[in-house]
């Protein structure tokens, strides 16, 4: 191949186009789109998952006209007159009584089939509940009070009560915006954190690098599809929520999609950070469960984080997943104004914040 | 001619023990395709990536096109068309979607059609990545480094697993890119592209560059370039020492039960050859002469063959 002769200089096929500043972030973003949208297991975590979820818990926690609470009675020669006893009154309804046995009684006591066991001999009525259950505390006061009265106690005050189940204090409506918290962050771990780590695996990132490509805009770009992304996931669940389980939403749809995008982005920024060195995806999925686990159980997806005793309440409400579960919370159900949610954009904005920087500083692009 | 790559006293040390590269020196010339050839491992990926300013040196200089990475990064990306070793680019992005892709990110791109039909990727433009064979994902990762109309095109190891008629389609790619006086760094272990591709080359071992030239200059360096290979049947004969001893013969060099001879001139070699087997009372089961090749001189230069692990 020694050059004998001078091969003919032949043009450059026409390279006549010249790029404008941002065309590099419009198609990272753009092919970002595209291969999130061919990706199937993406449409289902992001999308149909949560509703699945908020279709299933909701169903399961529906609201119901008034509960009715089974208690077993405990046969013997007094059983029909508790049965009796409490047929005799018309706010009992709400009790369902079955006669058993002593040790049939018990079982379905303990497999929480029954609230209460009620036994009545010559002494008296006996209760078995369990204080840790609290359908079973109620059964109990309940049942009480209908046999005192039924007994002939006189009530000293005259009361009357309405059984809510009004739409916006129904559990489907503590759930929805749980669900939105968390699916944000779930997408933005897996969909930042994960998908970086991929890249980097397959050689893709270092790749990009040997271009003249702004790393900030593919940094940009990798947050600018969680954005267009949230939109979807926020409006997906509201609409589904509300077509669905008649959920109200009170407060403003732009102050909820600034909180989701301030989500989307300061867990956008987690996952950076988790992301910014893990050489396998392996390691990387490790790191994100390890990251997202205390959030799902502390943050209040499903249930209140009230529970938990007093002294870790402060530390719970510094999580990045309860300060925007609080603050979707309060705006949508409660209709809060965003600027009474500044504690919580804060929480928000320094996880996210701190989380950039190291990310930035510590981030492989090879 | 103006020098398009230069790099001085080269060296890459990992992690302060592994010494990857150890005093590497190069000067490639605008419009050469230049070779660097050398086994797995003998540095020659991290000598490339060090050239296309992924990789810091540990010590030495390098200028691309008068240019220095510590000060023109981004002018030299704009110019210089890189296909690394294994990307997996994006399954499923078409192909030109990918293309569209990578174009975006240089100021004045070729455009995306022409280089799909040059590459010969035209019917595959709307096809994800994903489905495409082994040559044309390979043809494709030439694409995403000549979508940038580049001055330099690296090329690390770009036939590796392609079978012959993919790999020749690559070596006229590269060609029609030197034809537009494209300067072209590639590394290989295969000798016969070398051969073949290269205008000149270097081959490396262990991290140094120990022998240099165009491949007709390296082969004329071994003395004796031409190689009569042959096996006999019987046992005792199997002392090399014997054979080294007939008119004419460099070296003696047995494996796999052959033997290579390394002679000057082969009409002399051969009749004394026949006539010693004879007198052994042995027969041939095997005889060959061929031109020495990029092989030989690699491994009369270090003793081993360029394929080893």
């Amino acid at each position: 191949m020694a050059t004998l002769e001078q091969p003919p200089v032949i043009e450059a096929p026409q390279a006549v186009i010249s790029n404008g500043r941002w065309i590099g972030y419009v198609r990272l973003l753009q092919m970002r789109m595209l291969e999130l949208w061919r990706e199937p297991e993406v449409i289902f975590w992001v999308f149909v998952f949560p509703l699945l979820l908020a279709l299933g818990l909701g169903i399961a926690f529906r609201g119901k006209p008034a509960d009715v609470t089974p208690i077993a009675v405990v046969a013997g020669a007094k059983a029909s007159d508790v049965i009796q006893l409490l047929q005799g009154l018309p706010e009992h309804a709400g009790i369902h009584a079955d006669v058993l046995g002593p040790a049939a009684a018990l079982d379905g006591f303990r497999l929480g089939k029954y609230a209460l066991v009620v036994s009545m001999d010559e002494t008296g009525v006996h209760y078995r509940y369990d204080p840790a259950r609290p359908e079973s505390v109620l059964a109990r006061t309940q049942v009480d009070d209908a046999l005192q009265s039924a007994a002939g106690r006189k009530q000293a005050i005259q009361t009357a009560s309405t059984a809510s189940s009004e739409p916006g204090a129904r559990y489907i409506d503590f759930l929805i915006p749980g669900l939105l918290g968390m699916n944000l962050m779930n997408s933005g771990m897996w969909g930042i954190g994960f998908a970086l780590v991929e890249m980097r695996q397959r050689k893709l990132l270092k790749r990009f690098v040997a271009t003249p490509m702004r790393r900030s805009d593919f940094l940009l770009a990798l947050v600018s599809s969680r954005l267009v992304l949230m939109l979807l996931e926020v409006a997906l669940l509201l609409v589904f929520g509300v077509l669905v389980f008649d959920v109200r939403v009170e407060g403003g749809l732009l102050a909820i999609l600034l909180i989701g995008a301030l989500g989307a982005v300061s867990f956008g920024g987690i996952g950076l950070l988790t992301a910014s060195r893990a050489q396998k995806i392996e390691s990387v999925s490790g790191l994100i469960n390890l990251v997202m686990m205390p959030m799902w159980i502390f943050s209040g997806v499903f249930f209140s984080y009230e529970r938990f005793p007093k002294m870790f309440l402060p530390a719970i409400r510094a999580l990045p997943l309860t300060a925007l579960n609080d603050a979707l919370r309060a705006i949508i159900l409660q209709g809060e104004p965003l600027h009474s949610q500044l504690g919580r954009i804060a929480v928000l904005v320094v996880w996210g914040g701190i989380s950039f920087v190291l990310a930035l500083r510590w981030f492989r692009w090879s | 001619m103006p020098v398009a790559i230069q790099c001085r006293e080269l060296r890459k040390t990992y992690d302060g023990k592994v010494e990857a590269v150890r005093g590497l020196d190069l000067s490639i010339n605008t419009g050469e395709c230049f070779g660097l050839l050398g086994p797995n491992g003998a540095g020659k990926t991290t000598t490339i990536e060090i050239l296309e300013g992924l990789l810091e040196p540990t010590s030495g200089e390098v200028e691309v096109l008068g240019r220095r990475w510590q000060t023109h990064a981004r002018e030299l990306r704009e110019w210089l068309g890189i296909s690394l070793q294994e990307t997996r680019l994006s399954e499923k992005l078409t192909v030109r979607e990918t293309l569209q892709l990578f174009s975006s990110f240089y100021r004045h791109p070729t455009s995306v059609d022409a280089v799909l039909e040059e590459l010969s990727l035209g019917e595959k433009a709307d096809s994800w990545v994903g489905k495409l064979s082994g040559g044309q994902k390979q043809r494709l990762a030439v694409a995403t480094a000549l979508i940038a109309n580049p001055r330099i095109l690296f090329l690390d190891e770009p036939t590796t697993g392609l079978d012959p008629q993919s790999r020749r389609q690559l070596w006229d790619i590269v060609r029609q890119f030197q034809k537009r006086n494209g300067t072209v760094l590639l590394t290989t272990h295969y000798m016969d592209e070398a051969e073949r591709l290269c205008d000149r080359l270097a081959i490396i071992d262990h991290g140094q560059i120990i022998a240099e030239g165009t491949p007709a200059e390296l082969i004329e360096r071994l003395t004796g370039h031409h190689i009569v290979e042959f096996a006999v049947s019987d046992q005792t004969t199997r002392d090399g020492h014997r054979w080294g001893n007939l008119p004419g013969v460099q070296s003696v060099r047995s494996e796999d039960g052959f033997f290579c001879l390394r002679v000057n001139e082969p009409h002399e070699t051969i009749p004394a050859l026949l006539a010693e087997v004879q007198k052994q009372h042995a027969h041939l089961v095997h005889l060959t002469t061929r031109q020495a090749s990029l092989e030989d001189v690699f491994v009369q230069l270090t003793g081993r063959h360029l394929r080893e692990e």
